[in-house]
Formats: C-alpha cells, structure tokens, sequence
C-alpha cells in the first residue's frame, strides 16, 4: 500500500498486557509457580478446581499488584473485588477465571514513554489482579493426533492485566510503551517479565481513522503478540488491513484476531471460541479486597526507585553523559551493578565506559545475564582503580579484564602472577632516549616544526615497552628530551 | 424403635465404664445400617476402613486411661455434597459417580479429629438441589417416621439416618432450608449457625453465598456438641468468619426467662397447613410459660424471599456446576468435538432439576438481564437481612414454623417445580440472611407425623438459639 494512503489515516491502539507477579506461590493457594517443574507437580484441590476447594488470597500477590499500579501512578480503591469470569474450556478447571471486572483493583493511571527525543504520557484505564489458566498441550505426545494434555502447573499463577487507554497512535509507540511499562516493572520488581516464559503477554485493540476525525473506527482485538517482535509486526499488518478495507469502501468488522507467526498475519478466530457472554458475577468465596491508605503507603515507602528517577539521579551524581545514563538504566540489574561499582571506588566516567563495552560485549558473548558476571562490581572496580593509579595501562586492563573474566580471579592477583605491572620511569627514561638517539632524522623533523611526527616516538616507545608503559610518562619524557 | 438412642454422653459414658468399645459400638451401628439403610436409602457409601481405624484408635485411647476428646467414638453420619478423603462424594448426582475426594472437607476433619467415627455418605437431592430427597439420581430417601412419606431435603439422608438410629449425629448442609426442613419432617433437631461460623471447605458448593454446614442429632445437647466442634475460622475459607466459639452445650442452662421471642406475622398467613399453625402457636405458648415474651413483628419483604432465593442461588450454581466439565474427572461421555463431549458429559450427567437451576441462573447473569435479575436480587437480599437486623433491635429471637407442611407423599410434588420451592417458604429468609436457625420438634400431627418450629437468632447468636431451643426441648419432654 503506497504511503500516500497510509498517511491518510491514523491509527488508534490500546494495548491490554497480562504480567505474571513475582510470588513464590499462586494466587489462591500455597504451591509453587516455578517455571520448567514436570507437569501437574505444582497442583492441589484448589487450584485444580477440585470440587469443594476454595481460593484464599495471596498477600504477597496483592502487594506486588499494589506495588504495579503505585509504579503506574494508578489510584488504588479503597475497596476493590473478585469477580467470575465464567467460559468453558479445558485449561479452565474451575469453569472460571477469578478476576476482577466492576471493582478492579486500581484505575486512571499513566505512563511516559519516549518519543522523539521527548516523552508522551499513555493513560492506563485500569489494573486488576487474576489467575492463569492451564496450559493445553496439542503437540509433542505419541498420541498428539488423538489426544490433548493438560499442564496446571501454571493454572492459578496470580496474573496483574494492565489496560490502556487507546492513546497509542503507533507501532513504534507501542513498542516503546510495552518496553517502558516492562522496565518499569521489572524495576519495581513486581514481574520478571519473561516472554518466554509467558510471564508478559500482550493483546491489543486496533482501529484506524481518516487523519483529523474525532471519532474513533471500529476496533479488532489482535490476540498472541507475546514477543516485542510480533507486536510491531501484527500491528503493522492490522494497521494496512483495516486501511485496505476502508480504501476498498469496506467495513471493518469488530473481532477477535489472531497473530499467525508463521503466516505473518492476523487472523480472525472462529467466532464460537470468543463469542462469549462471560456472566461477570462478584466472586462469592472471596472478601471484597481492602486496601488501606496505610498499606498503601508502606507499599509506595519500599517502592524501588524507578527508571526516569534513576536515570536522572545518574546524570546528577555521576556526571555521565545521558546516553551512558540511558544504557546503564536499562534494567535495573545493570543500574545496581554500575552503582555498586562506583560505590565499591570506581570512577564514574570509566565504570560507564567498562561496562558498556567489556562487559556486556563479553556477557553477551558468553550468553549471561549481568546478575551471572564472573566480575563482581568491586572486582572491576579494583581493575579500574589500578589503571586509575597508572599501575597498568587501559590496554593492559583489557588483557586483565578478559583473564578476571574468564578465571574469577581479581585484578591485583593476576597482575602480580602476569607482571604486567607498569615499567618503571627509569625505564621508560632509559626507552625513550635509546628511540630519540637511534633516529635523528625524526628529531630534526620534530624540531623544524613537524609536530606529526611526534606520534612517532610514541609509537616507538610503547613498542619497545610492549604496550606497558604509561602514556602520559612516556609523552611526557618525550617533550622533555625532544626540546 | 427397639435399640436404645444413643447421644454423645450416653456414648462417651458407655466407653468410659468400658461397657462397650468403640469399635463393638461402631460395629453395631454398620450393622444397624445395613439392617435398615434398603428400605430408607439413606446411606450411598459407607467407609468401614476409615471408621474402625478411628474407633481403634479411640480405643487404644481408652486403654491407655487417657482423656477422651470431645466426640470420642461418637457415630456420624456425613452428607455426600461434603468431600471425603478417599469416600467417594457423589454430591446424588451421576456426574460424580465415580468421584473420590483426595482431601477431606474441614468440618470433617475436625469432627475427626474430635473423635468422631465417619460411618459414611448420606443421600440428598442432586447437589443439594431439592426439598424432598427425590432429586437423588440413587433414589429417594424414606422418612423413617413413615416410610411413604418423604425425609425433607435435601439434606434428606442425614435427617433420615439419624432419625432411625443409624448415626449419633450427622452433617447436613444447608442453602435455603435444607437441614432445617429435613430435621422438622423426620421429627429431630437440626441448626445451621451463621454464615462463616463453620467453614465450607471441602463443601461441594451449590450456591456458595448461602451453603452452611450443620449438624442434625437426637437432642439440642448433641447439636450444640457438635456445632461446637466444626465451627470457628478456617484459614481455607476467606469466608469463613474469627469469631471466637463458646461452648455450646455449657451454656444450654441458662434461663430464657424474659426473652423477647419475636413473632413475624408474615409467618403466620396463607399457605400453612391448619396443624402446623396449631402446633407452632402451641409451641409458642409453651414458650411464654417459661417466661419468654411474645412480640409481633412485621418482616416486610419475606413474600420476596423465594424469588430472590431462587435467583441468587440458581447463579452461583450455574457457575459452581460448571467445572463439572468430563475433563479431569467424574463421569465423561466421548464426544465428536469438545463442546460435543461437553454436552453429552452434562447433558447425561445431570438431573432435571440441576439443568432447570443452571439454566435459570445462566438466565440471571447474562448480559442484558443481570440487572434487572440477579442484581435487583441482590437488593432485595439486603432488604431481607435489614428486616432481620430490624426485627433483632426488638427481640432476642424470632420463632415461625419450620415448614409450611409436615413431610409429603413421595411424588406429591414432583410434577411441580414451584410447589416444591415453597415447601422452603420459611427457611430461605435465613438463609439469605445469614442469620442462624435452629428447627426443633413441636409435635406431630394425628398421623404421628412430626412438626418442627424454627428459632432464628442475631449474627453469631447461636449460644442464644441453642439455649432456646434446649429449654423447648426440655418443656416439651417435661410436660408430654
């Protein structure tokens, strides 16, 4: 489609992201939520459904959803309440999901995201609290062709759904509020937000309209974007589908879709598995949820600090450039290894710069997260003080820093072991005048004014001291015995 | 009746003195069981294993000399919406033929630990859905009383066992009525305390705003035994309410001289068989010999009650009944497709009444009538509770016939849905008031069929509830 037509619409998104919680144990009951166990190890009468079994709400649970709609700048209701979400399906055990629908636990809420070197501020209508399904598996089994099995594992795992308001006008924005609203979640430490393991999923809800008009058009849910990839790709697609439809004098049909990976489009779903009069209902086996402002602010007292606060505070004590504040705030894992660093002695500016590129070149490398670095922060702080010291050279920090790496091993001890220590002035004295002796011709270059040559003698100088030598010595030495 | 009744003290005496084991009085009462359980039906499965391992267990207490616990060796008899941890629980349906708890309900749990020997699963209405024991897919009960006659419902096999002295006690649940109206027509005492006062875990649920379990037993004394040990908080049941529980039966004693006994004249109108007024009203001036007060009362909104009842708790049961799906476990019939084997599962697997109460209530909640239905249902709810709050600023208790009628022919109501709902005309008003209630025999008619008269008391009221009831009990005895 030419990008003449394109540009004549506008496309209106609202996107409903699902977020696994932090917790030990499920929702309504007291087993596990590890991920990866054998199927059906982490069941029980409740979250099996079994009759007779009742859910009994996880504190933890309800403080981190607390803790997600604080973070989100959301109100918290005073009261809030569970609600049956009624459907039949396999991976429902109970028949239903226990969610919140007229009382949900937080509204009005906002988050800002970049957007062309500025910010833009997305509403967020709503949070509440629900629990998973099970997971069907179709494939995998002898007997795959004939039979489905039945993972409950995940069934019961406590769920926050966070709801926009259709304030996305964008791929790219919705892009950058899915990765905004991850960094701030898993900053606050409320989800690890894992789409792999299905601990963040994503819908959205999209319309377009002719470019100036008030009204907005009518609206197809996308289902399945469970990858930042997918996400700008069903969108895009969504986006040019429903332009090609209106261009064609078309209707846009309100209904569920769903993003095919392999065939890179949406599709719609068959009508009977989304038509659903879900027969909302307060939930009977639960209290109304109280939260009072006392909660509330306890929670907002433990709240960790959040990235646009992290960042600035950054650029205020650390004096780094705000693209190094920008990298080093991208999770909150790389802000605390950079600031236990420089709290362990490293110099700001070269903590930055090690870290962004030795570092995370060399975990990306090894395929680790920064919580698994083989170099602690005071341990890459030591490296970073002993070149400060001019003890050794940067390009001799390298060679340590790959050694530490590799062996665990800390700066002092593998340059003691490697005597890769930094040669002495005498030497350096003694290298210096043999390079100035042995070429004359350079010299009276030098003195008739050629200044280019004096990277010469550098080079030289550093080659004979193999790299050891420190620059400013050797530069230094140099001026003195060339003048 | 030949044997000779048994209650909890008489039981605890009989093993103190060591005139019987507990396993030689749990043998009696299987073979008692399966002497008369043919023609009553009462009992679906019985569960000797789990029940001579307490007894011996009660046994190597006594040899021991040690203290006995509060229901030592004492015969109950559980309901079969009441999960049991490997009995099978039928709930009287088909769906869950082949049903078998892996964990016990708390209420049974505690009666366990308390001592009490779990004889076995006594019948009821199909998830506890009727008023007469009829909507079992095992068969009806029979009213021991007489045996054409129906034992109420739907805790129907409860009242029935303990009625003919096959259990010293027996849990029932109760959603509208339903241990009240059985203990009224099989002539014993039977009480649900105040919504959250026992918990319903492990309570297959029919309408989770309103179940309760209770006790039925041979006396008031017995009851309050009994409530005694299963109430109080459950950390499995949110709802399930950290009041703390006095002791019943200790409190039995207290006088009830200058009680105000309230009298709602809506009670009292159309539709009540002549007997039973004249029983109820001499009931009540039994009551006003002892000192108590009479106050008439108006309860506007109870004409509302079995409406509201029968959309409130038709809802929740649409939801509750719908994990009765045929995937992980119960009855499932193959189907071609999943919605196929859906439908054939619970199309087979449920009774006519249960469809008829899911479909109502499915009705209630759907989109576009659940105002006008299951919420408008829900304000008129807290129109009841508040006439029930109303009338407790005036009296301490509120006293109306159990039961519109004594216990009916089988298949006298069958046929009629709507009749067989207002057999619960009296009782649902508790029940969506969450108030506690009592139904204490009052007499019989000339067929010798029994009456029973209902005491309602405030919110956790029950020491209140029982006491009346006990000092009724005993005037009755006294004076026949």
């Amino acid at each position: 489609m030419s990008p003449g037509i394109l540009a004549r619409y506008e496309p209106v998104i609202g996107l409903e992201v699902h977020l696994q919680l932090r917790t030990g144990t499920k929702l309504f009951c007291a087993c596990s939520t590890r991920f990866g166990d054998p199927p059906n190890k982490n069941t029980c009468p409740v979250c099996l459904g079994l009759p007779g079994a009742l859910p009994v709400l996880n504190r933890g649970a309800l403080d981190l959803a607390i803790r997600a709609a604080l973070a989100l700048h959301a109100t918290v209701h005073e009261r809030s309440r569970f609600a049956r979400k009624n459907y039949f399906y396999p991976d429902l055990p109970k028949g239903y999901q226990i969610s919140m629908y007229e009382m949900p636990l937080a509204t009005a809420g906002w988050l800002e995201i970049p957007l062309d070197g500025a910010t833009k501020r997305i509403g967020i209508t709503r949070l509440h609290m629900e629990d998973d399904a099970a997971k069907n598996l179709h494939e995998g089994f002898p007997d795959s062709d004939r039979n489905s099995y039945i993972d409950y594992n995940r069934c019961g795992v406590p769920l926050v759904e966070i709801v926009s308001e259709p304030d996305i006008r964008s791929p790219e924005e919705a892009y950058a509020y899915l990765t905004t609203l991850k960094q701030v979640l898993e900053y606050t430490g409320v989800s690890d937000c894992n789409m792999e393991e299905g601990s963040l999923r994503c819908d959205a809800n999209v319309s377009v309209r002719r470019r100036g008009e008030d009204k907005f058009g009518t609206k197809a849910e996308v289902k399945n974007l469970n990858s930042f990839r997918y996400l700008q790709h069903a969108l895009e697609y969504e986006i040019e589908r429903q332009i090609g439809v209106l261009e064609s004098s078309g209707r846009v049909e309100q209904e569920t879709r769903l993003w095919s990976v392999a065939a890179g489009r949406t599709e719609p779903m068959r009508s009977k598995e989304f038509a659903h009069d879900y027969r909302y209902f307060p939930e009977p086996d639960l209290l109304p949820v109280h939260v009072s402002e006392a909660l509330k602010a306890e929670i907002l007292s433990k709240m960790p600090e959040l990235p646009d606060a992290k960042r600035a505070r950054f650029l205020r004590e650390f004096q780094i450039t705000p693209y190094d504040a920008g990298v080093l705030t991208t999770t909150r894992a790389l802000a605390d290894y950079f600031e236990a660093a420089v709290n362990a002695g490293a110099p700001p500016k070269s903590a930055a710069n090690w870290i962004q590129t030795e570092l995370l070149r060399r975990l990306n490398d090894a395929g680790k997260e920064i919580a698994e670095s083989p170099i602690a922060p005071a341990a890459l702080a030591e490296l970073l003080r002993i070149i400060e010291r001019g003890q050794i050279t940067g390009a001799s920090g390298k060679k340590v820093f790959a050694k530490m790496f590799e062996t665990g091993d800390p700066a002092s001890k593998i340059v003691a072991a490697e005597s890769i220590g930094q040669i002495s002035e005498a030497e350096i004295e003694r290298a210096c005048r043999e390079v100035v002796e042995k070429n004359p011709d350079n010299v009276a270059k030098y003195k008739a004014g050629n200044d280019g040559v004096f990277k010469f003698f550098v080079g030289q100088v550093m080659r004979a001291t193999r790299g050891q030598a420190s620059p400013q010595l050797v530069n230094g030495t140099l001026k003195r015995l060339l003048s | 009746m030949t044997a000779p009744a048994w209650t909890i003290p008489s039981v605890r005496a009989a093993l103190e003195a060591k005139k019987v084991s507990s396993r030689e009085l749990t043998s009696e009462f299987f073979a008692c069981i399966e002497r008369r359980n043919p023609e009553l039906n009462a009992f679906l499965a019985l569960s000797p294993d789990r029940a001579f391992a307490q007894a011996d267990r009660i046994d190597a207490i006594i040899a021991r000399g040690e203290q006995l616990p509060p229901l030592a060796g004492v015969p109950v008899a559980v309901k079969d919406v009441i999960s049991t941890c490997g009995v099978r629980t039928t709930c009287g349906s088909r769906i869950l033929e082949n049903y078998v708890p892996p964990y016990d309900a708390t209420a049974v749990g505690r009666l366990e630990s308390a001592g009490a020997i779990v004889l076995g699963k006594t019948n009821c209405d199909e998830f506890a859905m009727g008023s007469s024991n009829e909507n079992s897919a095992y068969g009806p009960v029979r009213n021991p009383v007489a045996l054409d006659r129906v034992p109420g419902g739907s805790s129907g096999g409860s009242a029935a066992a303990v009625a003919a002295g096959l259990a010293v006690a027996a849990l029932g649940t109760d959603t509208g009525g339903s241990i009240r109206q059985p203990g009224a027509f099989c002539g014993i005492p039977a009480m649900m305390g105040t919504y959250g006062r026992v918990s319903r875990y492990g309570l297959i649920a029919f309408a989770s705003s309103l179940d309760r379990i209770g006790p039925f037993a041979t006396t008031v004394r017995d009851v309050a035994s009994i409530l005694a040990v299963i109430a109080g908080r459950d950390s499995s049941d949110s709802t399930s309410v950290p009041v703390p529980v006095p002791d019943y039966a200790a409190d039995l004693d207290r006088p009830v001289r200058g009680l105000r006994i309230g009298i709602p004249r809506e009670y009292f109108g159309e539709g009540m068989d002549l007997i039973v007024r004249q029983k109820v009203e001499a009931g009540i001036r039994l009551l006003e010999s002892l000192g108590c007060v009479p106050v008439e009362l108006r309860m506007p909104h109870t004409d509302f009650a079995i409406a509201t009842y029968y959309i409130v708790a038709t809802a929740e049961a649409s939801s509750n009944l719908a994990r009765f799906d045929g995937v992980r476990y119960g009855l499932r019939v193959p189907g071609a497709t999943l919605l196929d084997m859906y439908k054939k599962t619970r199309g087979r697997g449920f009774g006519s009444e249960v469809k008829r109460r899911i479909m109502l209530g499915t009705y209630a909640l759907s989109s576009g009538y659940y105002d006008a239905y299951y919420l408008k249902a829900q304000k008129v709810r807290t129109l009841i509770a508040r006439d029930f709050a109303e009338a407790f600023q005036q009296v301490d208790v509120i006293i109306t016939p159990t039961s519109p009628s004594p216990a009916f022919r089988l298949g006298d109501k069958t046929d009629d849905p709507l009749q067989m709902y207002l057999a619960d005309i009296y009782t649902v008003t508790g029940s969506l008031a969450g108030v506690p209630g009592i139904s204490v025999p009052c007499g019989k008619t000339p067929d010798g069929l029994p009456v029973g008269l209902q005491v309602f008391g405030p919110h956790f009221g029950e020491s209140l509830v029982l006491q009346l009831a006990y000092a009724f009990e005993q005037a009755r005895g006294s004076s026949v």
